[in-house]
């Protein structure tokens, strides 16, 4: 038990996904702008992200795996996440109206975002024959995108109307501050030995 | 030929994938830690792009268009297995030294997005042409941020020493933090010399991070969803100042004729 719990914060914090493992960049990025919209976000790929590494370690493990097909694994992958991030939005279309509108345009944002098939492949690769700490591991990761993503908004909420100079407006800003959020989870780092 | 070259230039300078078009930023910060990974990242790339192109104009009057974005990632993916087997028979070095990452090319927005915008319409020597420009633009971009970290942050070139031999090197500009300060200063240093680059833009934020100055909106299948958002938005503002003008219209002519009523 204790192991997983490491295991989850590890992934969360100390490797981080976006700070420290550059996975889902584009979102982390471009969806920042807002809190709530940076929330919505963060929750969508948490959804995603688990609901993935739940389908695709079983295709893994008992298809891939024993027809010596591991070669195959980006391509189903990729195709599982496209196709799963399709039906999880009409069945939450049908059945759940209510977060459907809250996730609303971030569903589909999310097939592009690459900490979805890093997370499948990693699994794959680190804990082909365990399914509760691939699924540790994937949630934990998600949750770290979903901080990261959330401290970003709050940040460039905070510093909109600061005085910055002036070839430091926009994009650059916000890679700076990247970088400031990335020294503040190297600090992390000793924190657990796996 | 003289297409073929014009397309070479474009891909390398004038739409450079790092540089101005900003697209591919994962693979870009994460293996620019030194030279030769940047390279080998970007010569990788390079070889996918160039054959999912081709392949993908060669296809591009069989595949129904409604089914066209999965169909491409099919391609893609396939050809960037066929990479990374043969990467790992034959540069096991570099395999090791960019891991995850070789699968990742898949969701790379360049390949996508040339595939898309150009591959789709136009036939199948001069798509190659455009895959190997891109790729070697994005090569050049990979190796340049790649030079600059390696220099402040192990103090060599391509393994070669750079400083004298005691020299402090910024450990950081090898570590996650660096490059994203490397990456900052190119931005605002394009934003200061007012070079094109899709951060000088000023529009609404896109979903892949820049606001792409060439990205069609459905280059980005991200893009799609904010799109028909902002459509659908402003059909509803427009319907809505439709409908109030009718109203107002519909009052003042009701006024006027009560007027004339009452005037007779």
């Amino acid at each position: 038990m204790s192991q997983l719990i490491l295991l989850f914060i590890s992934s969360m914090l100390v490797s981080n996904v976006v700070l420290s493992q550059f996975l889902g960049i584009c979102p982390f990025l471009g969806v920042s702008k807002k809190t709530e919209t940076a929330a919505g976000m963060g929750a969508a790929v948490i959804f995603v992200i688990a609901i993935a590494a739940a389908i695709t370690w079983p295709i893994n493990h008992f298809l891939l795996v024993p027809n010596e097909a591991e070669y195959l694994q980006t391509i189903v992958f990729i195709l599982v996440i496209a196709g799963l991030v399709q039906f999880v939005e009409m069945v939450l279309k049908k059945m759940m109206p209510a977060l459907y509108e809250s996730l609303g345009v971030f569903l589909p944002l999310i097939t592009t975002n690459c900490a979805v098939l890093g997370v499948a492949s990693n699994n794959a690769s680190n804990y082909p024959d365990d399914f509760i700490m691939s699924m540790f591991y994937a949630v934990g990761t998600a949750f770290g995108f979903f901080i990261a993503i959330v401290l970003m908004a709050s940040i460039r909420e905070r510093i909109e109307n600061n005085d910055i100079p002036e070839s430091f407006k926009g994009s650059p800003i916000v890679l700076i501050t990247a970088g400031l959020m990335a020294i503040a989870f190297c600090g992390f780092s000793g924190l657990i030995k796996l | 030929m003289n297409n073929c070259t014009e397309r070479l230039y474009n891909g390398i300078i004038k739409e450079n994938p790092t540089f101005v078009l900003m697209l591919g930023m994962c693979p870009t910060l994460a293996t620019t830690t030194s030279a030769i990974n940047g390279l080998s990242m970007g010569l990788t790339t390079t070889v996918v792009l160039a054959a999912s192109n081709a392949l993908i104009s060669c296809l591009r009057k069989i595949i129904p268009d409604k089914v066209r974005i999965p169909a491409y990632i099919v391609v893609v993916a396939s050809l960037v297995t066929i990479v990374q087997l043969l990467l790992k028979a034959y540069l096991p070095s570099v395999n090791n030294a960019l891991g995850l990452y070789i699968p990742l090319i898949v969701v790379n927005c360049i390949i996508l997005g040339r595939a898309e915008s150009y591959a789709s319409k136009n036939s199948v020597v001069p798509s190659l042409f455009d895959g190997i420009g891109m790729g070697l633009g994005f090569t050049f971009g990979l190796t340049c941020i790649g030079i600059v970290r390696e220099i402040l942050g192990s103090g060599s070139i391509f393994n070669f020493r750079f400083w004298p031999e005691n020299f402090d090197t910024v450990s950081i500009f090898v570590m996650a933090p660096g490059a994203f300060f490397v990456l900052a200063c190119l931005t605002a240093l394009q934003n200061k010399l007012q070079m094109p680059s899709a951060t000088n833009i000023t529009g609404p934020q896109m979903a892949c991070g820049g606001n792409c100055a060439s990205c069609h909106g459905h280059d980005c299948a991200a893009n799609k969803g904010l799109f028909e958002a902002e459509r659908a938005a402003a059909k509803a503002e427009k319907a809505r100042k439709a409908k109030e003008a009718a109203e107002a219209k519909k009052a003042a002519a009701l006024a006027k004729a009560a007027e004339q009523k009452k005037g007779d």
